[in-house]
């Protein structure tokens, strides 16, 4: 509980809540020359930032992004744009929303009934400038309509009754109607958005619009930010009784933030739809939304940019790095130095743990070898020139499976034992886990990679909410009232 | 009128099961009023712990050992383990975060789920792990009145759940701990001062709830025999459901809700059809939530300032 060092005005001033004026001084930012940099893009303001991001984006494909990468891009934006909505709910109201990908779904399901064969004989095939604010608009009354009991709801039962919504939401696209939601088999062929005159079909045109769909949903949120609403959102959620008695309308807020997060998703869902042609109930399962909340928490909760960038981040590592051996294997090792970069100081300590890491690996591979040779005979799981570098220095057993899920078990039980030790003893029992993670990742989690993305997602959310709550981006006040 | 009575006795036992479930999970929200996603993947880990007693004593067929002390091994370790890993979870994810945002440990709790879901497929892969108790406990070893058959695993699971919320129906009325209990949940600050020692308390509550997650956990491979890395979701679901239709941190209330969620799902698959059973127990608790926010148990509660 540290107050700020020296206040800055020289006395009260009139008309001015000395509180309320002081309110960026308690910006807590980051240490050394990385907050002198946060200080100074906050300096050049939100849309320069944003034109250069987004110029950036539309660049990416022309300097050569394509196929399987311009996939993953796809799927990224998508998520962003659901992870910028969520941040409404989420972010700003401080409503833990876990049925919002059943507006994602109720978007794309919308779309598909709306541009497709689906519905009587014709079918109908609205032009997407007509049938995206449709989706849009009644998205939102959903919102509502979902929102309408969290009214009387306190705090975590609001979370119960949207968690069984997103549940409801995938058992009815399963079960109900199955002639017009088509079951578990989904819905195929529907429409390309065709907009003034142009037809979005090439992969290239979907990413392009997706850019240029989430930078526009950034830029209309953060003047809703700005705005009265906004900081009555913030207000709810810090405290809604105190925010009742400054007699802001706490619960139309609340049904405010659910129809303006349930509207971005249903947009997010619409683009997601045509561009994959087709609509599945898995696509709007418990696994989306958690990477959504993975992107959301990563990238910081609150914050605009944090959203977008946090999941854009988590999505380009969950659907690209791991996806291919080499890649996921610079990702690992590249993430492990960085944290140690990050975290060891002083570097005479980084220096001697990698040291005694590198010596501790040679001389485990060595006695593992004189013990038994199907001890070490397995191969490295990791592709390229990792993979031959580690030959002799990691153990890979013959059959790595069973040595490898135990290792994981010992891993887990050692990085929290290595969190509840203390300055030397964490130094030296860092350099058997840094070992046990390189020896678990060799044997088992670069060769299942679909598992290890989603074991990721589940350690972001549980590392990030221990470690740093603001995430990334985040902002954090050092509040000096609690 | 046979069809009926069938349908009441598989209600009741897999009431039962739910009703173990949703008691830890109303006994760690009474104390730390934290929904505790991952409780449903506590039970799969159970359910896991009691597929590998089998596989070490020899597998369903060539059992080594008798059964009743099979059955008492797979119950022990399968608690033992689930509660150790209950208290290892609050101790390192939610003990950091007790006076964080109540947002934070929710979206902690969900991350423990996800990750321990993923973690059993990676450590015991996709495949459906199969029990095969009438290898061991033949369907005949129970009895029949009528058209209506009941076999020794469901007598079982009834007679076990029962005893155990007995069991903890005294721990708390009659204990020093279930006494610390709902002094803890009703002002931690307080009962500190008061020479309660908190988070000794909270550590038993998880360990005691997730225990009996575990021990469901078994229950529900002896009876559906199936056991896979997904199981721990929708039967989550199902308790949580139980949990708030009793009232949320109500034990009688939890008990309640289970044995009405099982029934209900029990007739609804018997007389409505199969497809709509999630989807109309979901509406249930919505229905519920909306009437009675509080649960049929529940106390009101009141917002202080």
């Amino acid at each position: 509980m540290s107050l700020d060092p020296q206040p800055k005005a020289a006395g009260p001033q009139v008309g001015a809540d000395e509180w309320v004026a002081r309110q960026e001084d308690r910006r807590e930012y980051l240490p050394s020359w990385l907050g002198s940099a946060q200080r100074a893009g906050e300096r050049i303001g939100w849309w320069p930032r944003l034109a250069v991001a987004a110029v950036a984006g539309l660049l990416l494909p022309v300097i050569g992004l394509g196929g399987f990468q311009l996939q993953v891009g796809i799927d990224a934006l998508v998520i962003a744009v659901l992870a910028v909505g969520l941040n409404i709910v989420v972010g700003w109201a401080g409503l833990l929303d876990l049925g919002y990908v059943a507006f994602f779904g109720f978007g794309a399901y919308g779309f598909a009934l709306l541009s497709s064969s689906q519905i009587g004989k014709a079918g109908i095939h609205l032009p997407a400038l007509l049938s995206v604010p449709i989706v849009m608009i009644g998205a939102a009354i959903l919102g509502l309509i979902v929102g309408w009991p969290s009214r009387r709801l306190i705090g975590d039962y609001l979370a119960i009754v949207t968690l069984f919504f997103g549940e409801a939401f995938v058992e009815f696209t399963n079960n109900v109607a199955p002639k017009t939601l088509g079951g578990p088999n989904g819905i195929i062929s529907i429409d390309p958005i065709r907009s003034f005159g142009y037809q979005f079909t090439s992969n290239e045109s979907y990413y392009y619009l997706l850019v240029v769909v989430l930078v526009l949903t950034m830029a209309v949120l953060r003047l809703l930010d700005t705005s009265r609403t906004g900081r009555a959102w913030r207000a709810v959620r810090e405290d809604p009784l105190a925010a009742a008695a400054m007699t802001i309308p706490v619960n139309r807020l609340k049904l405010m933030a659910f129809a303006f997060g349930a509207m971005v998703a249903a947009l997010a869902g619409t683009i997601f739809a045509a561009q994959q042609i087709s609509v599945f109930p898995t696509n709007f399962d418990t696994p989306i939304l958690i990477l959504v909340y993975a992107g959301l928490i990563l990238g910081g909760a609150g914050s605009i940019a944090g959203a977008a960038t946090g999941a854009l981040v988590v999505m380009v590592i969950y659907d690209g790095l791991l996806r291919s051996p080499t890649d996921s294997g610079y990702l690992f090792y590249g993430l492990i130095l960085l944290t140690l970069l990050v975290k060891l100081r002083p570097w005479r300590r980084l220096g001697l743990v990698l040291a005694a890491t590198a010596a501790f690996g040679f001389a485990a591979h060595a006695i593992a070898g004189a013990i038994s040779s199907s001890a070490v005979a397995g191969r490295p799981a990791s592709a390229g020139w990792i993979g031959s570098a580690l030959r002799d220095w990691v153990i890979v057993p013959a059959n790595p499976q069973i040595a490898g899920n135990w290792g994981f078990v010992l891993l887990v039980c050692m990085l929290i034992a290595l969190v509840q030790m203390k300055s030397w003893w964490r130094t030296i029992l860092l350099v058997p886990t840094l070992y046990l993670a390189c020896f678990v990742w060799e044997t088992r989690l670069a060769a299942e990679p679909s598992i290890t993305r989603q074991l990721m997602i589940g350690a972001i959310l549980i590392v990030m909410m221990n470690a740093r709550p603001q995430g990334l981006l985040g902002e954090r006040r050092v509040e000096a009232l609690t | 009128m046979g069809f009926f009575f069938q349908e009441l006795v598989n209600g009741i036992v897999v009431g039962a099961l739910y009703s173990l479930i949703a008691l830890g999970f109303s006994m760690v929200y009474g104390v730390l009023k934290l929904l505790n996603f991952a409780h449903g993947d506590l039970y799969m880990v159970g359910a896991f712990a009691g597929y590998f007693v089998i596989q070490w004593f020899g597998g369903s067929k060539a059992l080594t050992i008798p059964v009743p002390l099979l059955l008492v091994i797979m119950f022990v370790l399968a608690a033992a383990l689930t509660g150790g890993l209950g208290v290892a979870i609050e101790r390192f994810a939610y003990r950091p975060l007790r006076n964080a945002p109540r947002i934070a440990p929710l979206i902690t709790a969900i991350g423990i789920s996800f990750f321990l879901e993923n973690a059993a497929l990676l450590l015991f892969g996709g495949q459906f792990r199969i029990y095969n108790t009438s290898d061991f406990i033949p369907f005949s070893s129970g009895f029949q009145i009528g058209s209506v058959s009941v076999d020794a695993v469901q007598i079982m699971v009834v007679v076990l759940g029962i005893a155990l919320m007995i069991a903890l129906q005294q721990l708390v009325v009659r204990t020093k701990l279930g006494k610390q209990m709902p002094a803890v949940a009703a002002d931690r600050e307080a009962a500190e001062m008061l020479g309660i020692n908190v988070n000794f308390t909270i550590a038993a509550t998880f360990f005691l709830g997730s225990a009996l997650a575990g021990v469901a956990g078994v229950m529900a491979g002896l009876l559906f025999n199936q056991v896979t890395n997904t199981i721990g979701f929708l039967a989550g679901l199902k308790a949580f459901t139980a949990a708030v239709v009793g009232g949320i941190g109500s034990l009688p209330g939890a008990m309640l809700g289970g044995l009405l969620i099982g029934m209900a799902e029990s007739f609804i698959t018997g007389y409505v059809s199969s497809t709509f059973t999630n989807l109309l127990v979901f509406g249930l608790l919505i229905a519920v939530m909306l009437v009675r926010p509080s649960g049929l148990l529940g106390q009101v509660q009141l917002q202080k300032v």
